[in-house]
């Protein structure tokens, strides 16, 4: 019962802050709702028992990500953008195009008979995340860390200023 | 009532479905990164919530979580670094202006 309640309130935190996000008109605002979307989804990975990405998620989305967002709003259109249109003439169009997709992923995912586990997640799992990356998915590792670098090399030549 | 693996995979569909909504309708192209990361956080949810309820032995839904935070980091840097050098040459962010390449 108390799970189902958790439940309902994370997602209510997250699916409204996330709508605020979409239609706000002032920019810093959809930037500064992104912060409860992100807690939202931090406490939907700790009631799935998954603590290690949940602090991930905090340190990265919520910290880092979001305060390179406002840095580039500050640095690009020096304001909140309120005096400029912020949608396309596509509004009506792109709000079909979400409806139908939310309409058909819901009724395939309430259709689906998806196969359940006997077994349960053991009790702490930071442990066993680190030790899965370093035996069997030492590869997926190594190729992050390299497409790690690329990006912040790609970052720093295309931001830089041509001299 | 116990909160299933498809309460999880509703509520990242339509976590899925605003992020794309925020993509094809705003003209600030930060706005449109801020629907990427929407989408890559549903796409996370999904992962972290089979991981319980399907395959609990293995963990590697967390650790593909796990990449998929990474590369949503490094798509950000990448992406706020093109808005800035979009603005930068072209004095916009607004990609219903950005036409230089259309015919």
């Amino acid at each position: 019962m108390g799970e189902l309640a958790a439940f309902i309130i994370l997602s209510a935190i997250t699916l409204v802050s996330a709508v605020v996000v979409v239609t706000s008109r002032n920019i810093v605002r959809s930037a500064l709702s992104l912060v409860p979307t992100f807690f939202g989804v931090t406490g939907l990975y700790i009631l799935l028992q998954a603590e290690f990405v949940a602090g991930i998620q905090v340190l990265i989305y919520a910290g880092a990500i979001t305060v390179l967002i406002l840095f580039v709003i500050m640095l690009t259109e020096g304001g909140t953008g309120l005096r400029v249109r912020q949608t396309n003439e596509q509004v009506p169009l792109s709000i079909l195009a979400a409806a139908v997709v939310a309409v058909l992923l819901i009724g395939v995912l309430a259709q689906t008979p998806w196969p359940r586990a006997t077994e349960s997640l053991p009790q702490y799992t930071a442990s066993g995340i680190g030790e899965a990356l370093l035996t069997n998915l030492v590869l997926v590792f190594e190729v992050t860390s390299l497409v790690l670098l690329v990006a912040l090399m790609g970052a720093i030549i295309v931001a830089r200023r041509e001299r | 009532m116990q909160v299933g693996l498809t309460h999880y995979l509703v509520v990242s569909a339509l976590l899925f479905c605003l992020g794309l909504y925020a993509m094809l309708s705003r003209r600030n192209a930060v706005a449109i990164l801020m629907g990427i990361e929407l989408m890559l956080n549903a796409s996370n949810i999904n992962l972290v919530a089979f991981n319980k309820y399907v395959a609990p032995a293995a963990l590697n839904g967390q650790v593909f979580a796990l990449v998929v935070i990474t590369l949503a980091a490094c798509e950000a840097g990448v992406g706020l670094a093109l808005v800035m050098a979009a603005y930068r040459n072209l004095e916009t962010v607004h990609v219903d202006e950005i036409n230089v390449m259309k015919w």
